[in-house]
């Protein structure tokens, strides 16, 4: 609740609204103890007495009754009419939205039908109808308001719940035991409220507007009974003459309206996860970056075509500071693959999108290294350069393709837009290269494929296209995160043969994201293995496999199981990876190493170099090499 | 060893193109007529890729979804019902994700009461008792119940997913991708976890997973499924190391393993099947290496080899 509060106060104009409606309601509450005149008693000789005369601040009507006492007691009617009609509306559309997302299928075409009728009608001749066909009166206004409303909260609510009724938590609940009623009210509701409040607090204003609407035209509230449809319609006929009388009514509704909907705005952002996760901030173009020296390129003897040098990224989240990659060197000379293996959360994809500065600021903050390209480093470059590189000389695949290409635009031609940002050629040009790398990632039927939208294409078909997206403008560097992950084994097959005759074919250099052992073994060259946004080790994919130096790497791969080892127990590590915010001093993975000595768990460790030629950051590296691996 | 659990020509049908009157437009057959056996005290592993039809088969056979055709036994016993209260003390599931498997508005405690209150009817000194015993066996601490499901990773909430219908003490388990939204660490601590409840208890698993290795750990037969129907059954060790029908093989061609130099297996233009227009025969028959002239007319039916292994081929290897 102080959460709510608080990130309500964030939004200054909601917070102004809070605090109107605030001081509107609570007079409203205390008008019959209020020192007010009787608002009925009219008084003929009076009538029509201007603003601030005596005896009546605000002045008289036509009939000589004080307008204060009139606007304080219309308010309050106005305000309880408008809430009360926005609970029944929310808790029967809610109660129909509900009932037709849960149980889908013809309950909910029924249902939805009925809905749309009702919403087929403008809502204010529906609202005069039922008016027309229950009576004048205010009790039937508020039935005929809330009725209106019904299907905007019945759709809003049904939508939501769709969602959820096919969650895996409310099959647990069927497999608990519980009824569909019971399943209703404390699985699927809970959820729900959240949207409810929101869609009542953006349309009380709304209704308590619908209300003075129906009461203006004399269909609400009957006379002498005030409310501020009432007033307004009352001093119509004076308007020119006394227009005082309808600007104290038409001003209190303004201001009502107003600060309520600033208000559900405030609400709104303050309870959607989406808008409090920071959808709202925009991202900068490229990732800040904010360091304090830049480290040498050393001596390039290898023709690295991308050499990244202690890069540090930080993430600064309130007055947290999550230390996602911790200072990273690697290298890649072209036609090399390199393996970056880890577990989620060590960092291994935010270096890579460090690289390119893609790693959304705010938060992301990159506060130290460098990353040479050709000799020229990256980080720090103006957005120019990095435009003119991104997606040209260094490109991306992405884990899932279904995400990164444009759902509304046909494969063929997101492919020709890529190579026409970077290339001036025509428009027919950029489709016979699309075409062509369609065939060069061995798309069957290449030309009719192209016209094809992503959902039309399978999963593998999908990354297909991702990699040929990645190569449109004949790159130097592939950065593939986990471009695999999420295919079948027959299909991830065939992507990494692909991706392994396309490096060796083009002599591209490949930085290749995992968290498969068997997959690095068979594509790359040389591997890094990342644990809590450091490199722990790093050398030759075959060394490090037959004999890992690192005790992380020797017990990560034993507790991944091999095909054709048959059934065993499998060596687990026990606990968890360490926060980055909270960094144990010394080595990361002192905690669950079962080789940890004191010295482990003070001051930096280095990434050292074994006899054997391995850089290994660890203070008692395995020497000899476990018999189990064979290659 | 008696039989635990039993499935005769279990098949499910989705409608394709629903209308409000008449018949749907098109169907599609998600599983084939499964005639598959588990005996008490086994794990059996059910292999398949994305769109085979193994979570189809899984949420049949706990009641989430009513079977078009066929019967499932337990114990001997017909289940006819399509109560889920009534399946649930019987067969419980894990879940995939153990993240959204867990509603997050309740708390762990709730969670955890649920299947004592509904499907045993226990009072609250007895479930307290019995969570207690169960978060035990898991190795979870008793301070996590009054926590929500946001506050724990992956691993705990899957702990957590496998208390729950431990709860509901029911003998056989289905566990649908249970660790593959784990990392590997984790996910060793979890099916070593899984492997001590079933000595513990005397539990039955059906092991669904994509992923061979894993299958091949934990698993005493495997039963390997492709486009909706099972195309070879038999001892894990044997299944993966010598399979008998050319899917079987790709498969565990496909799979990763150090030291296996890369190839591709197969052409890289083979794609699935279509399953609004199912091919008459051999479903992998336009995939398959050996397929001869009968493979495309005739569905070849599951029959047992001379190594003891089932196989649904006219030409096994």
């Amino acid at each position: 609740m102080m959460d709510f509060l608080r990130l309500l106060a964030r939004n200054r104009l909601a917070f102004a609204g809070l605090i109107v409606m605030g001081v509107v309601v609570a007079l409203a509450i205390l008008t019959p103890i209020l020192p007010l005149a009787p608002p009925d008693v009219t008084n003929t000789a009076n009538r029509f007495q201007p603003v601030l005369s005596e005896g009546a601040w605000l002045g008289t009507d036509h009939l000589g009754r004080d307008l204060l006492s009139r606007l304080m007691w219309g308010t309050r009617l106005s305000v309880a009419v408008g809430f009360a009609a926005a609970l029944i509306a929310a808790t029967l559309g809610a109660g129909i939205g509900i009932v037709a997302g849960f149980y889908g299928g013809r309950t909910d075409n029924i249902i939805m039908r009925g809905i749309d009728m009702l919403m087929a009608f403008p809502y204010i001749l529906l609202a005069l109808a039922i008016v027309a066909a229950l009576g004048p009166g205010l009790m039937n206004a508020l039935i005929a308001v809330a009725a209106v409303n019904i299907p905007f909260f019945a759709r809003n609510i049904r939508g939501i719940t769709v969602g959820i009724a096919h969650k895996e938590f409310v099959d647990a609940a069927r497999l608990s035991g519980m009824k569909d009623a019971r399943i209703i009210l404390s699985e699927v509701l809970p959820n729900v409220i959240p949207v409810i409040v929101i869609a009542m607090s953006t349309t009380v204003g709304w209704m308590i507007l619908e209300t003075a609407g129906l009461s203006f035209l004399g269909l609400g509230s009957q006379p002498p009974q005030a409310d501020l449809g009432s007033m307004l319609g009352e001093a119509r006929s004076a308007l020119i003459t006394n227009p005082h009388t309808s600007v104290v009514p038409g001003a209190m509704i303004l201001v009502i309206v107003m600060a309520i909907n600033l208000l559900g705005d405030g609400v709104r952002d303050a309870l959607d996860p989406r808008l409090k996760s920071g959808a709202l901030s925009r991202p900068m173009p490229a990732t800040k970056v904010d360091r304090k020296t830049i480290p040498y390129q050393g001596d390039n003897t290898d023709d690295s075509l991308l050499n990244i040098r202690a890069l540090e990224t930080q993430f600064h989240v309130k007055n947290r500071v999550y230390r996602a990659v911790g200072g990273v060197d690697l290298r890649v000379a072209p036609g090399q693959c390199l393996g970056l293996i880890g577990e989620s959360g060590s960092g291994k994809s935010v270096t890579a999108l460090s690289v390119m500065g893609l790693v959304a600021s705010p938060p992301g903050v990159i506060t130290g290294g460098a990353a040479y390209y050709k000799g020229e480093d990256l980080i720090g470059a103006p957005y120019k350069t990095l435009r003119a590189l991104r997606g040209d000389r260094i490109s991306y695949i992405f884990q899932d393709p279904l995400a990164t290409l444009h759902p509304l635009y046909t494969i063929g031609d997101q492919l020709a837009e890529a190579i026409r940002v970077h290339h001036p050629v025509s428009r027919g040009e950029a489709r016979a290269r699309a075409v062509d790398l369609l065939k060069s990632v061995r798309i069957p039927n290449a030309e009719s494929r192209a016209n094809s939208y992503p959902h039309e294409l399978s999963g593998g078909m999908r990354q297909r296209v991702g990699i040929a997206m990645a190569l449109a403008n004949d790159p130097d560097v592939i950065i593939a995160d986990e471009p695999t992950t999420a295919l079948d084994v027959t299909v991830q097959a065939q992507i990494l043969s692909l991706l392994n005759d396309l490096r060796r074919e083009r002599g591209l250099a490949i930085i290749f994201i995992t968290h498969d052992f068997g997959v690095v073994a068979q594509l790359c060259d040389h591997v890094a293995v990342m644990y809590a946004g450091r490199i722990v080790e790093h050398g030759p994919t075959n060394d490090i496999l037959r004999a890992p130096a690192h005790p992380y790497t020797a017990r990560l791969m034993a507790c991944v199981p091999e095909l054709g080892q048959g059934r065993r127990e499998l060596a687990a590590i026990p606990g968890l990876p360490p926060m980055v915010d909270q960094l144990p001093a010394g080595c990361a993975f002192a905690p669950r190493c079962d080789m940890a000595s004191a010295a482990c768990k003070t001051g930096d460790i280095a990434l050292g170099t074994t006899q054997t030629g391995r850089a290994v950051r660890c203070l008692t590296p395995h020497t000899t090499a476990p018999v189990e691996v064979e290659v | 060893m008696s039989t635990a659990l039993k499935l005769t020509d279990l098949s499910k049908v989705f409608p394709v193109g629903k209308r409000l009157f008449g018949p749907p437009k098109a169907q599609v057959r998600a599983v084939q007529p499964v005639t598959l056996s588990v005996e008490a005290g086994e794990t059996l592993g059910i292999v398949g890729e994305s769109g085979c039809g193994k979570s189809t088969l899984a949420r049949m056979l706990v009641g989430l979804l009513p079977p078009s055709t066929g019967t499932i036994e337990i114990d001997g016993q017909p289940l006819d019902n399509a109560d889920p209260a009534l399946f649930g003390r019987k067969i419980q599931y894990v879940f995939q994700d153990p993240i959204s498997s867990l509603n997050p508005r309740k708390t762990i405690r709730q969670i955890m009461e649920a299947p004592l209150r509904h499907l045993h009817g226990m009072g609250p000194s007895e479930r307290a008792a019995r969570i207690a015993e169960i978060f035990a066996a898991v190795n979870l601490r008793p301070e996590f119940l009054d926590r929500y499901p946001h506050e724990f990773s992956g691993g705990q909430a899957q702990r957590i997913g496998i208390a729950r219908a431990l709860a509901a003490d029911a003998r056989i388990l289905i566990l649908d991708e249970p660790v593959s939204a784990l990392d590997v660490s984790v996910q060793a601590q979890v099916l070593n976890l899984l492997a001590d409840l079933k000595q513990k208890f005397g539990l039955t698993y059906l092991f669904i997973s994509h992923d061979l290795a894993v299958v091949e750990a934990v698993s005493d037969r495997v039963a390997v499924l492709y486009f909706g129907s099972v195309v070879e059954v038999g001892p894990a060790d044997q299944v993966f190391a010598k399979p008998r029908h050319p899917y079987t093989k790709l498969l565990s061609e496909s799979a990763p393993v150090v030291g296996r130099p890369l190839t591709a297996p197969e052409g890289r233009e083979t794609e699935l099947p279509d399953p609004l227009n199912p091919p008459k025969g051999c479903a992998f028959c336009a995939r398959c290496p050996n397929a001869g002239p009968e493979c495309r007319d005739q569905v070849p039916p599951l029959t047992q080899q001379d190594d003891g292994v089932w196989t649904a081929c006219f030409h096994p290897l």
